[in-house]
């Protein structure tokens, strides 16, 4: 430890131990994690963006095809997932509320049943995989899609090429949705080991509120995946 | 933090859990349904107040007193928008000459 450099600096007030000495009080030091926080998921927002704008453009084009390859992903697993993810939130938005209160054994709680909800999201996430391998739905050299009608034109085939586009950009973005997850569920582990050594306090439980805003936005990207990637064309 | 820090947001937390997955059932079962061309626009209407819902009351934009939060926010919509509006745009009116 240097405490020598320090203590000609800081010997004259006591302040909490984890107010870093440029932060001139711990709510400017709240602020600056929070401000840097966000503008992390704003570049966040226009890397997910430009996938979202690819699909868009792709969805254009090939309309029937995606159509016909999004039908053959499971719905429910999808809705379930959403489900899961929701729940999810609400037990972050808790484990904050927990940490802003001194509520140490839900904090724990709710971060432990966070990332049981977000492993159960990538095992459902992992079965509805296994059916794409199985189908041969993974683009690639054994890749088929042949005669699938599209939906609405009974008599059309989608075109194979056109419906793989929609799987590689399916891939693409739910595997970096569930990448996201996985470093969401890396970063509460650290959570939950800090909030078991009693490091947050109603004063400094920064790192669960940023926490939680990461978790947050990796739901609400998949808010916008499950409508577009499992929900077109469902209907008859 | 400020104004109501007495009284407990739990109910307004789960007030919005159950709107949220109200609203996840309703783009399932509306995606059922056959709406021509408002299946997409219904779909993405739902997404977008689930998304709102979860951004102003679960990361706390309502209430926060930052300005350079929000700045930041607004910003970053603000871009999304340029990246999709003028993309669409092009792809959108390459037919039309």
């Amino acid at each position: 430890m240097s405490d020598s450099t320090v203590v000609g600096l800081h010997h004259e007030e006591q302040h909490h131990p984890e107010l870093l000495h440029h932060f001139a009080e711990p709510q400017q030091q709240r602020d600056a994690a929070s401000l840097g926080m966000w503008i992390f998921l704003g570049t966040e927002v226009m890397f997910f963006g430009g996938l979202f704008c690819a699909y868009l453009i792709y969805r254009r084009w090939y309309f029937g095809d995606f159509g016909a390859a999004s039908k053959s992903i499971d719905a429910t697993l999808g809705a379930t997932n959403t489900a899961v993810l929701i729940c999810s939130s609400l037990t972050v938005v808790l484990a904050v509320w927990a940490a802003q209160t001194a509520r140490r054994t839900l904090l724990i709680g709710s971060l432990v049943i966070t990332m049981l909800l977000g492993l159960v999201f990538l095992g459902i996430k992992g079965k509805e995989y296994k059916d794409k391998f199985e189908e041969h739905h993974v683009p690639g050299a054994s890749f088929s899609f042949d005669h699938v009608p599209i939906p609405g034109h009974a008599d059309q085939y989608a075109n194979p090429r056109h419906a793989e586009i929609f799987f590689s950009l399916y891939f693409i973005m739910t595997g970096l949705h569930a990448l996201h997850m996985i470093i969401g569920l890396g970063l509460f582990a650290w959570l939950l080991f800090m909030a078991w050594k009693g490091r947050f306090t109603p004063e400094y439980h920064t790192p669960v509120e940023i926490g939680g805003l990461y978790w947050h936005f990796v739901d609400i990207v998949w808010i916008y995946l499950f409508p577009l990637l499992y929900l077109i064309d469902r209907h008859p | 933090m400020s104004e109501n820090s007495k009284s407990s947001p739990l109910k307004m937390y789960f007030g919005i859990w159950i709107t949220l997955l109200l609203c996840t059932f309703i783009t399932y079962k509306a995606a059922f349904i056959e709406l021509g061309r408002f299946n997409a626009a219904v779909a993405l209407i739902i997404a977008t107040i689930k998304a709102l819902l979860v951004a102003l009351f679960f990361m706390h934009i309502k209430g926060a007193h930052e300005k350079l939060l929000k700045l930041v926010v607004i910003s970053t919509v603000f871009f999304l928008f340029i990246l999709l509006a003028l993309s669409m745009a092009d792809y959108g009116t390459r037919m039309w000459s």
